[in-house]
């Protein structure tokens, strides 16, 4: 029985590979590829361009752990990442519960596009226009003073806040739609059960209606904290001086000092430190869900 | 525990009345059933008492309290839905306990009275499992016992067996109807099945696109419906339509049905005649006049439909077919085809005034 069960799958599996090979064929080239060019540059000494000189090496490792600025910056980025994601909760999940469990019809699709938007805006527009709002003599600042009696300076340009600003509202409308799909498959007789036992909107939330989107709720944030802590534009444009986090050096190295190497090294540090925080939070966040 | 009372209750969506002046009296501690066709409004009532949803007009007090004001977690009931809403991340034990935490009971107090609440429906033993670990009559009875944990004031079933198969359907009215007893709470309990709610309850409602057609108990809803539509829709019956003679009345044919119960009609006016199958006898051979059965009409057979412990006969008679219902005696069956006379008792016969 078990035999005939195993040499089924196998005849299962024999016509659908003509169908799968593209699929890993496009795997192997985009991501495959790519990726272990870069596990082999980090173990090198310089670029094999134009001749010069490299051997092998450990040194772009042993580089993060002699230097005690990465780890500060990697402990930096992380603490953005965990900023960003909180406020992308706060923000995001009463978004979520409104569209999918407040709002019907016309009104639902027009809310729902103003939080697809930021998705379909290119990121640099998006960056420069929250710099237009938060520098010195910008519309905030100009706005805040036309309604208030008395002056205000609000220069947020080149901060912390800035660059939280920024991040938030370009990863939120992750966290929307996550929660969004979540909420939406929660069936509204499950709120009027618990209302019925006695528990008031706000039990129903806390006892309810959270736990069932905690898969939304974690799924959204760790599609916002990963890019979050290797995130390097919004901190260089909107965060100026202040902005230098682990994802801003690990594009310089790239970008301006072209040390390949030592960014592709630094790269997968952080992947791992991800991948290690993810696996320990993971029994935690199941069994809240 | 407490009575409800619904007086003159209107709900419109839009242009479409769900409810329409409904008034009913629900009786402390009574099994009442009501009953409708899809689209009736059944749901919408028990809404507007649980109070997920409000009245346009008419006024709903439970326990002779008028609870306009007061929202659904105020108001002490408890109810099953219809696909029963258990808490799918919570385990059975949790799920029946929801009630007792939300209100601060003690932890020890909450044990106790859930595994009452759970030895009352037989579920004693499988407070650990998860909702989707359970059967569909085990998923039930988890909700009715979700439901009476927290002694609420009234019970409300929407159709909560509706899923179930007929044989646990069975075990499951029975085993309803014993725990309401046994704790003595005014049940309120929504159906499709006709039988169901005459085995069950004490009084039926009957709502048809709105309004309340008759209320009653089921003996009396059945023996004696106010209309064509609760002659047929509780139970089977024969309608007969003529115009009233003053003791029953005259078909087109010139034939005439006395009827000995129901409404008193004006002679003249367009009445008509509801007889339950069962009540009819059939016979072959020359007609015997019979002044207990006095109605007697002649027909054919057209089929039969066997159905183990009776038969249920179709008879043609002047382009109408009768039922017949013939308990199984052992007696000669009646072939298609074959001549028969059909007599009744105008004593079985429910004179009904036309709409
Ligand atoms: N929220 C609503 N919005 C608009 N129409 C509604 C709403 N709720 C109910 N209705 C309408 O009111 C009428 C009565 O509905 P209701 O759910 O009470 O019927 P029901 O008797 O429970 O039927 P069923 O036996 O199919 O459950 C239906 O025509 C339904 O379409
Ligand atoms: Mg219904």
């Amino acid at each position: 029985m078990a035999d005939q069960l195993a040499i089924g799958s196998r005849r299962g599996l024999k016509p659908a590979l003509p169908l799968l090979l593209p699929a890993y064929l496009w795997l192997t080239v985009a991501i495959f590829l790519p990726l272990s060019a870069m596990v082999f540059f980090s173990f090198m000494t310089d670029l094999p361009l134009a001749g010069k000189e490299w051997s092998f090496t450990l040194g772009n490792y042993a580089a993060f752990f002699s230097q005690s600025l990465y780890s500060t910056l990697l402990f930096a980025s992380l603490r953005l990442g965990l900023e960003v994601t909180l406020w992308c909760v706060v923000i995001g999940y009463p978004a979520a519960y409104v569209l999918a469990k407040v709002l019907k019809g016309r009104s639902r699709e027009a809310i729902f596009l103003l939080v697809i938007l930021p998705f379909w805006s290119n990121g640099l527009v998006r960056i420069f226009s929250w710099a237009m709002v938060l520098r010195e003599g910008g519309i905030l600042d100009t706005a805040l003073n036309a309604v208030l009696p008395f002056k205000i300076n609000i220069d947020l340009m080149y901060s912390y806040p800035a660059v939280i600003i920024g991040l938030v509202h370009s990863y939120v409308p992750y966290m929307v739609l996550t929660c969004y799909l979540t909420l939406q498959a929660i069936d509204d007789s499950l709120i009027e059960a618990g209302r019925s036992l006695g528990a008031s909107r706000r039990q129903v939330l806390w006892r309810v209606i959270i736990p069932l989107s905690m898969p939304g709720l974690i799924a959204g944030s760790a599609l916002i904290f990963v890019p979050v802590v290797g995130s390097f534009m919004e901190p260089r444009i909107l965060g100026g001086r202040t902005g230098t986090f682990y994802g801003t050096v690990i594009e310089d190295q790239f970008v301006a000092v072209f040390n390949w190497p030592l960014g592709a090294a630094l790269s997968f540090i952080l992947l791992a430190v991800v991948l290690i925080i993810l696996a320990l939070a993971a029994p935690v966040l199941r069994r809240a869900g | 525990m407490a009575g409800v009372q619904v007086a003159n209750v209107s709900r419109s969506f839009g242009a479409h009345k769900a409810l329409d002046n409904v008034s009913i009296d629900f009786a402390d501690g009574g099994f009442y059933a009501l009953l409708g066709p899809s689209g009736s409004g059944k749901t919408t009532l028990l809404r507007q008492i649980a109070g997920f949803d409000f009245p346009d007009a008419g006024r709903i007090a439970i326990g002779g309290e008028s609870v306009e004001r007061v929202p659904v977690e105020k108001r002490r009931i408890g109810m099953v839905f219809q696909n029963y809403a258990l808490f799918p991340n919570m385990s059975v034990a949790d799920n029946v306990a929801f009630g007792l935490s939300v209100r601060g009971e003690p932890k020890a107090t909450i044990a106790t009275e859930v595994q009452r609440a759970l030895d009352l429906v037989q579920l004693g033993k499988l407070g650990g499992r998860k909702p989707h670990q359970l059967s569909g009559g085990q998923r039930q009875r988890v909700a009715l016992a979700r439901a009476i944990v927290t002694k609420p004031r009234v019970l409300l079933l929407d159709e909560p067996l509706g899923a179930l198969d007929k044989a646990l359907r069975v075990d499951m009215q029975i085993e309803l109807k014993r725990i309401q007893r046994e704790i003595g709470i005014t049940t309120i309990f929504v159906t499709h099945d006709q039988e169901e709610a005459l085995t069950m309850s004490d009084r039926i409602g009957i709502l048809r696109d709105g309004r309340l057609v008759q209320e009653g108990p089921p003996e009396e809803i059945y023996d004696r419906p106010q209309s064509e539509f609760a002659a047929t829709f509780l139970g089977d019956a024969n309608i007969f339509r003529g115009d009233a003679t003053g003791s029953g009345i005259k078909l087109p044919d010139g034939t005439t049905i006395a009827a000995s119960t129901g409404a008193s009609v004006p002679a003249g006016a367009k009445a008509s005649c509801a007889v339950r199958p069962e009540r009819i006898r059939i016979s072959t051979g020359a007609a015997k006049p019979d002044p207990a059965n006095a109605n007697m009409l002649t027909g054919q057979v057209s089929k039969r439909i066997f159905a183990g412990n009776n038969s249920t006969y179709f008879v043609d008679r002047d382009g109408q077919t009768l039922k017949v219902i013939v308990q199984n005696t052992g007696a000669e069956r009646l072939a298609e085809g074959q001549p028969v006379v059909l007599s009744w008792s105008p004593d079985s016969t429910v004179l009904i005034a036309a709409a």
